[in-house]
């Protein structure tokens, strides 16, 4: 019986592993269909396709809430991790808000279509860019804090990297709008969305920021 | 069954229940101090291997009286575990892990004051050396079991939750081996004494297996020590595994197999034994209390990390708790032992005489002690210790190596070889040429041990001491053993 417990804790070990690991990949999954879909949006408007990959990443937040209520009540109904378990947690749950970030912006672009000008166009594919790498990375430092703490500040570092490159390019988007002829409500239309987009890198940089003090303690 | 012993076998099952109250924390206490085992599970799998570490390896040891051994008489014994037992039962309440057998220790040295005996000066060194040596053997063992283990992870990478599943599993596994070493090791502190007045007979169960009188003893000190475990332990684990300062699990381990280690190398005279006979060099052996190094391997860990997370007023009242714990012991051993000798009218010790016959004098001067002086003192019988080594001294000078020896050979015991209840003996233990030999010895009267030991060693080579040599050692402790074993089942009692 004890043998069967030891297995049987070794086996919900690795089911426990494997959600995590999940619940990483659909981040970066999320990424992806977030710069698809704004790549359609700019292109074709608030298309099809559009709509398509705004249910796709509906579907990816809702697995992703799924993943984390799961491995949430797994940690704390076996105690796991014990001295570990509150930043785990909170982690999961800021990594979480990432997603929920990219699915609300593409509501709100499907809400309110924003009228993008073609010249801004590709400020805007830039940005999102950033904002997608830059939330990759800190999502390679979160995978390196449950198997190679070394590498957590090399990626760590990279966020920060990749957080002032897209408040770079979301400065320099916004000086080209208001610097434009458009009409003031359009240029503060545009400036929203540009600072929406950039606030995921600025929530992605504090996931790392929180993500090298847990390393410091699980160092210990 | 006599209601005394009954009485006297209490105090010795409270000081197995603060054992298991104060020394449980030392193999669990970091585990669920870290919160990586529950303090039910441990207390549960403690239990258990405590259990089985004093019924099975702990009968090995039925023939020795532990450390008690030196107290000669049943309430002086009751008063001695009755003291060491409050005061770990005290330590234990303000949570603070102390050394059992250094509270025994106390005691017995309260004994001695109080009966005049001699106390040995090298087990009060011995006690301090403990205080300073282990905790720092502890803690360097644990710096560099911690720096190649983390050399290790880094290699291996292992993910968070895994480690965290092998951690918990190896925390269980040290804990559960912690266990049975000191079912086995401190069994015979607890019930040792009560050995020749065990109140049980041997029963089958399910015709299978038997039990000995002395198997249920133990089983029942075992159990007391399972009840401390359960009811009092939790305190002393939280200061071990927590309160001293923040841990992670794998620290944790770390800790409980520096502990281990440190008991292992320097406290085992079977690895000693096993060095010395394949030729390589030994390693000095230091006397080493499990509690202290406990606490040693987590004030090291915490000093690798610089020392700010050390709460170091707790580790100064641990320190002081240390110093008091064997000085506490041995004032309430001797203050209730004037009240249960006067007041409840019991026999805390009988007296040892001591006498300069002529074969002692003979064998004093075989020893190299000088004699000549003692020529006026030759026949007189005295009271105590004490009061011989006076009268010794006053005539020549000892070192306490001579006062040593001198006691011994001049300790009157007066022995007689009963043939009637000869065959009573542990002829399991004893080979059969060194029965024989008892058996030649049926009806002889002796008044010394050294006397027995003597003419046994010339009739059978198995009662031969052999030369006094790292190897030899423990041939010799086994000797040493039997002989005590003859002396105390055919000392003619008055």
């Amino acid at each position: 019986m004890y043998f069967q417990k030891v297995t049987s804790l070794f086996g919900r070990t690795r089911a426990l592993e494997s959600q995590v690991d999940e619940f990483l990949d659909k981040v970066t999954e999320a990424g992806l269909v977030f710069s698809r879909a704004v790549r359609v949006y700019l292109q074709h408007g608030a298309c099809a396709d559009f709509d398509a990959f705004l249910t796709q990443e509906s579907t990816i937040e809702g697995r992703e809430d799924v993943l984390r209520r799961s491995i949430e009540v797994e940690l704390y109904a076996r105690t796991l991790i014990p001295d570990l378990r509150a930043d785990v947690l909170r982690l999961l749950e800021d990594i979480d808000s990432l997603v929920n970030a990219y699915e609300g912006h593409l509501f709100r672009i499907s809400i309110q279509q924003p009228d993008v000008p073609e010249e801004f166009h590709q400020g805007f594919l830039d940005l999102t860019e950033t904002v997608v790498t830059c939330v990759d990375s800190v999502v390679l430092a979160a995978r390196s804090f449950f198997r190679d703490i070394e590498s957590v500040r090399d990626h760590a570092s990279k966020t920060m990297f990749f957080e002032s490159e897209a408040d770079k390019i979301s400065t320099k988007l916004q000086r080209g709008i208001f610097a434009s002829e458009l009409p003031l409500q359009r240029k503060i239309h545009l400036r929203y969305f540009v600072e929406r987009i950039d606030d995921v890198a600025n929530k992605a940089e504090d996931v790392a920021d929180s993500l090298q003090i847990y390393t410091i303690k699980r160092k210990i | 069954m006599e209601l005394s012993v009954l009485l006297f076998l209490t105090s010795g099952l409270f000081l197995g229940w603060s054992l298991g109250a104060n020394d449980a924390a030392n193999v669990f206490g970091t585990a669920v101090g870290t919160r990586m085992v529950r303090f039910g599970t441990a207390a549960v799998v403690c239990s258990i291997f405590v259990v089985l570490g004093a019924v099975i390896s702990g009968s090995g040891a039925a023939h020795t009286l532990g450390q008690l051994g030196s107290v000669n008489a049943i309430a002086g014994s009751f008063m001695v575990a009755l003291a060491a037992g409050l005061s770990v039962y005290l330590m234990t309440k303000w949570g603070l892990p102390v050394s059992t057998s250094q509270a025994i220790v106390g005691a017995i040295i309260g004994w001695n004051l109080f009966t005049e005996s001699v106390t040995d000066s090298d087990t009060l060194l011995k006690i301090v050396a403990t205080w300073i040596a282990c905790p720092i053997l502890a803690g360097f063992f644990a710096i560099i079991l911690m720096k190649i283990v983390k050399a290790f992870f880094q290699v291996i990478k292992l993910h968070l939750l895994r480690l965290d599943a092998y951690t918990r599993f190896a925390l269980i596994f040290a804990g559960a081996f912690g266990s049975y070493s000191l079912g086995a090791n401190n069994i015979a502190n607890v019930m040792g004494v009560f050995v020749d007045v065990s109140p049980f007979t041997d029963f089958q169960i399910a015709g299978l297996l038997t039990l000995s009188s002395v198997e249920q003893l133990f089983l029942l000190g075992a159990i007391a020590i399972a009840v401390g475990v359960f009811t009092y332990s939790k305190r002393v684990m939280f200061t071990v595994g927590a309160g001293l300062m923040p841990m992670s699990p794998v620290a944790a381990w770390v800790v409980v197999i520096a502990h281990s280690i440190v008991l292992f190398v320097f406290a085992s005279e079977g690895l000693e034994h096993l060095l010395a006979s394949g030729g390589l060099p030994t390693i000095p052996l230091v006397p080493v209390s499990s509690s202290q190094a406990v606490v040693g391997g987590v004030i090291g860990l915490g000093l690798m990390r610089g020392g700010k997370d050390i709460d170091w007023k707790l580790v100064g009242n641990i320190g002081l708790g240390w110093i008091t714990t064997p000085l506490m012991s041995a004032l309430v051993c001797f203050v209730c032992l004037f009240f249960v000798q006067n007041v409840f009218d019991q026999r805390v010790y009988r007296e040892v005489h001591y006498v300069l016959s002529e074969p002692v004098l003979e064998k004093l001067g075989e020893r190299g002690l000088v004699t000549e002086d003692l020529a006026g003192l030759k026949d007189t019988e005295y009271r105590s210790a004490r009061e011989f080594l006076d009268a010794f001294q006053r005539n020549t000078f000892l070192t306490s190596q001579d006062e040593k020896r001198a006691l011994r050979i001049a300790e009157l015991r007066p022995i007689e070889i009963d043939s009637e209840t000869m065959d009573g003996l542990d002829q399991d233990w004893l080979s059969p040429e060194q029965f024989a030999a008892v058996k030649r010895l049926a009806g002889v009267r002796f008044d010394h041990v050294w006397q027995l030991e003597r003419i046994l060693a010339s009739i059978s080579p198995d009662w031969h001491r052999m030369e006094n040599t790292t190897v030899n050692k423990l041939h010799n402790k086994e000797l040493e053993r039997k002989i005590q074993y003859l002396v105390r089942y055919f000392e003619i009692r008055e």
